[in-house]
Order: C-alpha cells, then sequence, then structure tokens
C-alpha cells in the first residue's frame, strides 16, 4: 500500500507520510528483501549463516528500540524472551515438534508468557522498570537451568535438525530468518504507524499527560511488550538454530542487553531505520574486534555512553535531522506548499529528542 | 532449633543487603536516578580493599579508611562527569548511561585482575568463621558486625537527613528542586554529595562482602539485583524500610537455601515477585513514580 498521500492545511502546508524518498527507498527495501531471499542460491554457507546472525541482531535491535525509543520502557531483561524461545524450542523438539515449527511456536510462547508477566512489570515505571525486568530474566533462567532434562546449567544441543544436510539447514535457517525478520519489522512498522504508535510516544513523553488525554497507557504498553517479547522469543530460538547449542548462563545473559542497548544507541534510538542501522554497525564491530576480550566489552559501553550523552538520537538521527531522510517513514513530514524540498521536517505525533522528557515527574 | 538458626542467619545476611541496598535507595530518592553500574561500584571497593591488604597485609578495615574516601570523592566524580548530564538530557538517560558504565567497569576488572576469584575472608583475622552459640542458638560474628555496621550505617544517615543542614538541603532539593535553587541550595552540589555518599557506601557492602563470601568481576550485577529488591521489599521509604526489606530478602533466601541450595536466590526473587504483585505492591510502585 505505498501511495503519495497529502493533506492540505490552512496555510499552503502539507502533511504528508510518503515522500517521494520514502516510496523510492520502501520499494528498493523490497528489492533488498527479494535479493536476500536468493542470498543462499548465490553464496557459501558461511555467508549465510553471517547474515543469519546479522538479522537476528536486526530483529534484536528492532524488539528493544520498539520498547525503550517508542515505549519508553528501557528493559534489562529481554533475554528472559530470548532464553524462552531457544529453551521453548528444545522443549517442543523433545515433544516431537519438528524444529523449525517449534520455533515460531516457541517465540509465540514467549509472547504468551509475556502477558501476565506485564501485570506485574508495568506497574513499574523507569529505572525500576529496568530492574525488575532483570529479575524476571533471573528467575526464568534458574527456573530453566533447575530442570534436568533440558541440559540443568550445563546447556543442550537442539536435535532435528540434522536431517537435514548442512548446506539445506544454513539455507532454511536463513529462510526462516529472513521471513520473521520481515513479519516483524512489518508488524512493528505498522503498529508505530497506527494510532497506538502516536498513544505510545505520548505516554513515553509524558505518561500522565497522556493518560489525562485519554491514552489507554497500560493497554499500549501491553500491546508494545507482548509484540517485543514474542520478537525476542523468535530471535532466541533462531539464535539456538544457527548456534545449535545453548546453556542457560549465556542464553539468559546480561549481555544481551549490552548489544542491544549498543545497537540502539548508536543507530538511533526512537527512530525505525536507526536499529537496523545498528546492527549493522554491531556486527562489524563484532567480526572485527569480538576477539579483543574484554576491552572490547569497554568500548562497548564506552561509545554506549558517548551516544547517550552527546548524540541521543544516534547516527540515524543525526542524518535525519540534517538531509530529512525519512526512508521508512512512521511519522509524518511537513512541507510548506510553495517550496518543494521539505522546509520543515518533523513527526505530526511529535518528534522531540526521544528522551528529553520534563527532569521531574 | 534448626529453623531459630536459619531465621536468625537470614536476619543477620538482611543487615548485608540494608548495606548494600540504602545507597541504591538514596541517589533514586534524591535524583530519581536508579544507578545500574551500583552493585559494581561495591566490587570495586572490594577489589581496592583486596590490592591494599595484598600489599601491605594490613587488616581489610584499616584498608577500608583509605578506599571509603577515595570512593566517596570517584562518587563526585561520577556525578559530575557522567550523572549531571544524564540527568539534564531525561530521565531514561541515566539508565542508558549507568548501565554503560556498569558494562565497562566490569570489563575493565576483569582485564586488570583476570577472572579469578577471590575473598577477603581469610584476611579478617579468624572473623569471618567465628561464633557465639546461646542455648544452641549460633550468631555468626562477622554476620552481626555487617548487621551492626548496616544499623549505624543507617542511623547515622537518618541523623544527617534529617537534622543536618546538608540533609535538610537534600530532603528539599529530593522534594522540588526548582524550589530549592529558588532559596539558594545549590542542587548540583546536593546531588553529587549523594552520589558521593551512595558510591561510598556501596563501597562498604562490597567490602564486607568480600569478607564474608567471594568476589570476581562479575559479581556486580547480583548485587546490584539483591539491593534493589531490598528497596522494593522494604518500600522506597525510610532507612528502617530498607533494613526491613533487606531482612526479608535474607530471610526468603536463608529459608530456600534450607529446602535446596539451588532455591536460594530463586526465593529471595519470588518474594520481590510477589511484592510487586500485591496489592501493596501497585501502590509503592505508583508512590514512588510520584514521589
Amino acid at each position: 500500500m505505498i501511495h503519495t498521500r497529502s493533506a492540505q492545511l490552512a496555510g499552503g502546508f502539507h502533511v504528508q507520510r510518503w515522500t517521494r524518498l520514502s516510496v523510492g527507498s520502501g520499494v528498493a527495501t523490497l528489492a533488498l528483501i527479494a535479493f536476500l531471499v536468493i542470498v543462499p542460491f548465490l553464496f557459501g554457507a558461511d555467508v549465510t549463516q553471517q547474515l543469519t546472525t546479522l538479522l537476528i541482531l536486526v530483529i534484536l535491535a528492532v524488539m528493544w528500540n520498539a520498547l525503550a525509543g517508542y515505549g519508553g520502557l528501557i528493559s534489562v531483561g529481554q533475554q528472559a524472551f530470548i532464553g524462552l524461545g531457544a529453551y521453548g524450542t528444545i522443549f517442543l523438539t523433545q515433544h516431537g515438534i519438528t524444529p523449525y515449527l517449534a520455533m515460531i511456536v516457541a517465540g509465540l510462547i514467549a509472547g504468551v508468557i509475556a502477558l501476565p508477566t506485564s501485570l506485574i512489570m508495568l506497574r513499574l515505571r523507569g529505572g525500576q522498570f529496568a530492574i525488575g525486568m532483570w529479575v524476571v530474566a533471573e528467575v526464568f533462567g534458574i527456573l530453566v537451568s533447575l530442570d534436568s532434562s533440558l541440559g540443568g546449567g550445563t546447556g543442550i544441543s537442539l536435535n532435528g535438525l540434522d536431517q537435514y544436510a548442512p548446506g539445506y539447514r544454513q539455507a532454511y535457517t536463513f529462510w526462516l530468518t529472513l521471513a520473521c525478520a520481515t513479519l516483524l519489522l512489518g508488524l512493528v512498522f505498522l503498529l508505530l504507524r497506527r494510532r497506538i504508535g502516536a498513544s505510545l510516544q505520548a505516554v513515553r513523553d509524558d505518561e500522565d499527560a497522556a493518560a489525562s488525554l485519554g491514552v489507554n497507557v497500560v493497554r499500549s504498553k501491553r500491546v508494545l511488550f507482548v509484540v517485543a517479547a514474542a520478537g525476542c522469543g523468535i530471535a532466541g530460538a533462531l539464535y539456538l538454530a544457527n548456534t545449535l547449542f545453548i546453556q542457560t548462563p549465556s542464553v539468559f545473559g546480561v549481555q544481551w542487553t549490552a548489544y542491544m542497548l549498543f545497537m540502539v544507541l548508536v543507530g538511533g534510538l526512537g527512530t525505525f531505520e536507526g536499529p537496523i542501522l545498528g546492527a549493522i554497525i554491531f556486527y562489524l564491530i563484532q567480526t572485527q574486534f569480538g576477539d579483543s576480550g574484554a576491552w572490547y566489552f569497554v568500548g562497548l559501553g564506552g561509545v554506549a555512553i558517548a551516544f547517550a550523552l552527546f548524540l541521543p538520537n544516534g547516527i540515524w538521527g543525526a542524518i535525519d535531522r540534517r538531509l530529512h531522510l525519512r526512508l521508512l517513514p512512521v511519522g509524518y513530514t511537513l512541507r510548506t506548499a510553495a517550496a518543494p524540498p521539505p522546509a520543515v521536517a518533523g513527526d505530526a505525533a511529535g518528534k522531540p529528542p526521544p528522551l528529553a522528557m520534563e527532569d521531574q515527574p | 532449633m534448626t529453623w531459630i538458626n536459619v531465621l536468625l542467619q537470614g536476619v543477620l545476611l538482611g543487615g548485608f543487603y540494608a548495606l548494600l541496598a540504602c545507597g541504591l535507595s538514596l541517589m533514586f530518592g534524591v535524583m530519581r536516578i536508579i544507578n545500574l553500574a551500583h552493585g559494581d561500584i561495591a566490587v570495586v571497593g572490594a577489589y581496592l580493599v583486596w590490592v591494599i591488604v595484598n600489599q601491605t597485609s594490613i587488616s581489610p578495615f584499616l584498608a577500608a579508611l583509605i578506599v571509603l574516601p577515595v570512593m566517596w570523592i570517584a562518587g563526585y566524580a561520577m556525578y559530575v562527569l557522567l550523572l549531571e548530564r544524564s540527568r539534564r538530557a531525561g530521565q531514561l538517560v541515566p539508565l542508558l548511561t549507568t548501565f554503560g558504565l556498569a558494562i565497562v567497569i566490569e570489563n575493565v576488572l576483569l582485564q586488570v585482575f583476570s577472572p579469578d576469584v577471590h575473598s577477603l575472608g581469610s584476611t579478617a583475622g579468624g572473623l569471618a568463621t567465628a561464633s557465639a552459640t546461646f542455648g544452641g542458638v549460633s550468631i555468626s560474628a562477622l554476620g552481626s558486625l555487617t548487621f551492626g555496621t548496616a544499623v549505624i550505617v543507617l542511623a547515622a544517615l537518618q541523623l544527617f537527613l534529617s537534622r543536618t543542614n546538608a540533609g535538610r538541603e537534600m530532603r528539599a532539593t529530593a522534594q522540588d528542586p526548582d524550589a530549592a535553587q529558588l532559596v539558594g541550595i545549590n542542587a548540583r552540589a546536593v546531588y553529587a554529595r549523594a552520589t558521593a555518599i551512595a558510591v561510598a557506601i556501596a563501597a562498604l557492602g562490597g567490602i564486607f562482602l568480600a569478607i564474608r563470601s567471594t568476589f570476581d568481576p562479575s559479581t556486580g550485577p547480583t548485587q546490584l539485583i539483591f539491593a534493589f529488591e531490598a528497596v522494593v521489599i522494604g518500600g522506597f521509604g525510610s532507612p528502617w524500610g530498607t533494613l526491613l526489606g533487606g531482612v526479608v530478602l535474607g530471610v526468603a533466601q536463608v529459608v530456600g537455601e534450607q529446602i535446596n541450595p539451588q532455591y536460594a536466590i530463586l526465593f529471595g526473587h519470588l518474594v520481590f515477585l510477589a511484592v510487586l504483585a500485591s496489592p501493596r505492591g501497585g501502590i509503592l510502585a505508583r508512590r514512588a513514580g510520584e514521589a
């Protein structure tokens, strides 16, 4: 449904969602997805595996950004759902479900489990939510490690994928990852463009003001929380398919949050395109410096701090502010009728620097 | 008799958690910042004492007299260099930057000190293992010392906040920073002081951690979680609420451990979640959000 549509406002202003550029980039995105589909035919298994890793990172970054950048919910515990997705897949395959189906189902189960979790967690705000989620992740991790049929704390392998020849397996996993990434990103994209997207950003910017304007704060947050949980669950299941072996301490580990935080802050918190860029940057850094041990993490943390303080909208936010690039528009562009290039560009939903809220509640 | 021992052990453990928690609670109370590097700061305190004790073989308590002022200054620096700007950038930015700081601290420790596990237990002159028995009820010396220290620190904090000028300024700034500025309080200095106090107390908690058990570069996050649980269970209120929260957490963990050693930490988490899920938890969370 890509078509240029604009609404005339008094004073010669147009409110526009799809500019010519974003229609073009939307088409380019579809072309890129079509190209990615044939990647396994063109390149070897190792390229396919690396692209699978990258796509998993993209899913994670987009999910974390949806929570933090649009919902104002900074979670230090999304690894709870990554772990549930991965271990859910193990559990389901142990009970006779084919692995690829099990991955999808496990991701959805993570979303279902997120529903009761949200009843407790969404009572919390800000830092309390952040650490509260961390406790949830710890609890899930401990519960899984207590179950010896899931390998206890020592780790477990995914069985059932060996029925496919390695090359085919890599390709199937890649296609599934690509399909999931496309669907999940599409879902978040559509969600943020609907009324709930504007509601969520209003909640992020001032929860009490949004509530007083009639936004159903808890419901909006809950929808986002469940979607992000399911997304992380599917990412966890795909991660398992890509590595074939998991251990509770690492799959429920807080390093996932460090990765997501880095990708989102560097790419652009509160922008749709930013986390995708951030995931690509993180992937490149990881392949370059991933072996440098602790200093690598010191660098990640330091860079994340620098971005949070000095470039809070990340690289994409900076590009967007200067060039008014909106490749996949979630918001609207306001342009004057006279000047063809947008004189003013901003989201109708209000696009303040995402975290510039009132200091005192 | 076993269960009385278990309960007592849990109460004493609660003193340790209260000690870890009160800095976290102070920073949240004064500036609405939850410092995600709190646990790692405690571990830094432990490492500094460990280095001094290793080099000079003095008692860890003597070494603490050197380390605590250093951590106090580090707290000031942390506020000026990191938190001041974070706080101004919005409510959520301090979470991002303190989490970044936590990653940096953990990995610098890992790089400098290796992942080896250390303990100060053997350097504390038999204190770590000493205990007294009264009619079958055994009280550990270190547990009592920790609990006593926690009570003294909490009482001192309470007195500081209620009786001194600096404390009154801190409470005024916590209530309404703009109004406090209008009557001539330097909010920035107050925030820096609160951070310095919080960091020094966290380091003290870290030193007790190092004496009563072991530590390594990755110990911090768990301590942060325990401290946070104690604060939430205690209800974000007075210092004594924090002590109560610590005791409830400590008892839950020790009871869990008695049933099955694997349940120790799980039971603490479950009590925390149960408090949050209770109607009271909702009120607490809302109050903390509004205050």
